[in-house]
């Protein structure tokens, strides 16, 4: 069982921990100037919205080439968000988006990835 | 209740989602009690997917998770009084969710309640999550051809459907769409990761040129409607305690004195 990523997950507890502990055992947190405060506020939609489009959007081919990728996960990734903002609910939106692709892909409608 | 059960669900989708990208149950596990962070383990999984090098994984979490900073000085005051050793076991248990709960908590009492905080942290929060990921990674394996159930798609759609929670203000839908667009690009143009986090690091700096009374900000970072806003979709449903104004100033420690 590999334990590669271990390390990692130690680097990401050293990383998060102060900003958790750092105001609850020190005072003067809350003197950060105001815009980076709103530069935080900013950072989790960024990286998010980030991360889903190079997922979807992006391929990478065998000799290592990044390539444009149209299919139905498009589809899939926008009833997600459609479903979750009218129901404020992402589970619902997950069950959405993963029936949009097996459907898809067992009637033949889209490739099935390798 | 509602935040355990959500807990449980969501655990169990990052946990296969943890499988798809290469994840031992034993990482998953160390991840959820090292981590314990439902956005930024989410993250890690698209990260390591893409084979982003790990000081850009520990750079975006850094990132990702600073908006704790402003829960743990809003809970501050209220917790002062507890024993230093004590209050940085708290401080590890901190989540969206243990600070939604225990601020509304502290504010009907007019006190503070120890014993609420570590319930709210550890059996609503801390067990369940921890628990479900290691069983989404377990029982992952047991799925023939994943693909075929779509598993791979859980991931973005998680992405875009987390973000939706933050989207608190104009602001926000700039710096998604500005980091979307900017990521898309400059992953076609050199690779996935970089791209990712190029995208993370200009999408805010986009959203900055946002006029502050143009803005229309819902749920400022640090208080209660923005704990909600990021804390487990369905635990929420995105509204705040009834108590709990959208439109309150930036919780600060001086705001926040124990009644």
């Amino acid at each position: 069982m590999s334990t590669d990523l271990i390390p990692l997950a130690f680097l990401m507890f050293l990383v998060t921990y102060p900003s958790r502990a750092l105001g609850l055992l020190t005072p003067w947190l809350d003197r950060l100037p105001r815009v980076g405060f709103d530069y935080l506020q900013l950072v989790g939609p960024a990286i998010l919205a980030a991360l889903a489009a190079v997922s979807v959007m992006v391929v990478v081919s065998d000799d290592g080439v990044p390539a444009f990728h149209i299919g139905i996960e498009w589809v899939a990734v926008l009833a997600c968000l459609g479903v979750t903002a009218w129901r404020r609910n992402l589970l619902m939106g997950l069950i959405v988006a993963v029936a949009i692709v097996v459907v898809a892909r067992n009637l033949g409608f889209a490739e099935i990835p390798s | 209740m509602g935040i355990a059960v959500s807990a449980i669900g969501f655990g169990f989708v990052y946990g296969l989602s943890a499988r798809e990208a290469g994840f031992s149950p034993i990482e998953v596990l160390a991840m959820s009690v090292l981590v314990f962070g439902g956005a930024a383990q989410f993250a890690a999984v698209g990260y390591v997917a893409s084979g982003l090098a790990w000081p850009g994984i520990v750079l975006l979490t850094a990132l990702l998770n600073a908006r704790h900073l402003l829960y743990s000085a809003a809970l501050a005051p209220w917790l002062s009084k507890e024993r230093f050793a004590r209050r940085a076991v708290m401080a590890h248990l901190l989540t969206d969710e243990a600070f939604a709960i225990s601020i509304g908590h502290f504010r009907r009492l007019g006190s503070t309640d120890a014993w609420g905080y570590w319930m709210a942290a550890i059996v609503s929060t801390f067990i369940p999550w921890t628990l479900a990921t290691v069983a989404g990674v377990v029982l992952g394996g047991q799925i023939p051809e994943p693909a075929r159930l779509g598993i791979d798609i859980i991931f973005p759609a998680a992405m875009i459907g987390l973000s939706v929670g933050l989207l608190t203000g104009r602001r926000e839908v700039v710096a998604a769409i500005v980091g979307g667009g900017v990521g898309v690009v400059v992953a076609l143009v050199t690779s996935p990761p970089v791209g990712i986090i190029v995208g993370g690091l200009v999408g805010p700096a986009a959203g900055l040129t946002v006029p502050a009374r143009m803005a229309h900000e819902t749920a400022p970072l640090g208080s209660a409607a923005s704990a909600n806003s990021f804390s487990m979709p369905g635990a929420h449903a995105g509204s705040p305690p009834p108590d709990e104004p959208l439109d309150e100033p930036r919780v600060r420690p001086d705001a926040e004195r124990p009644r």
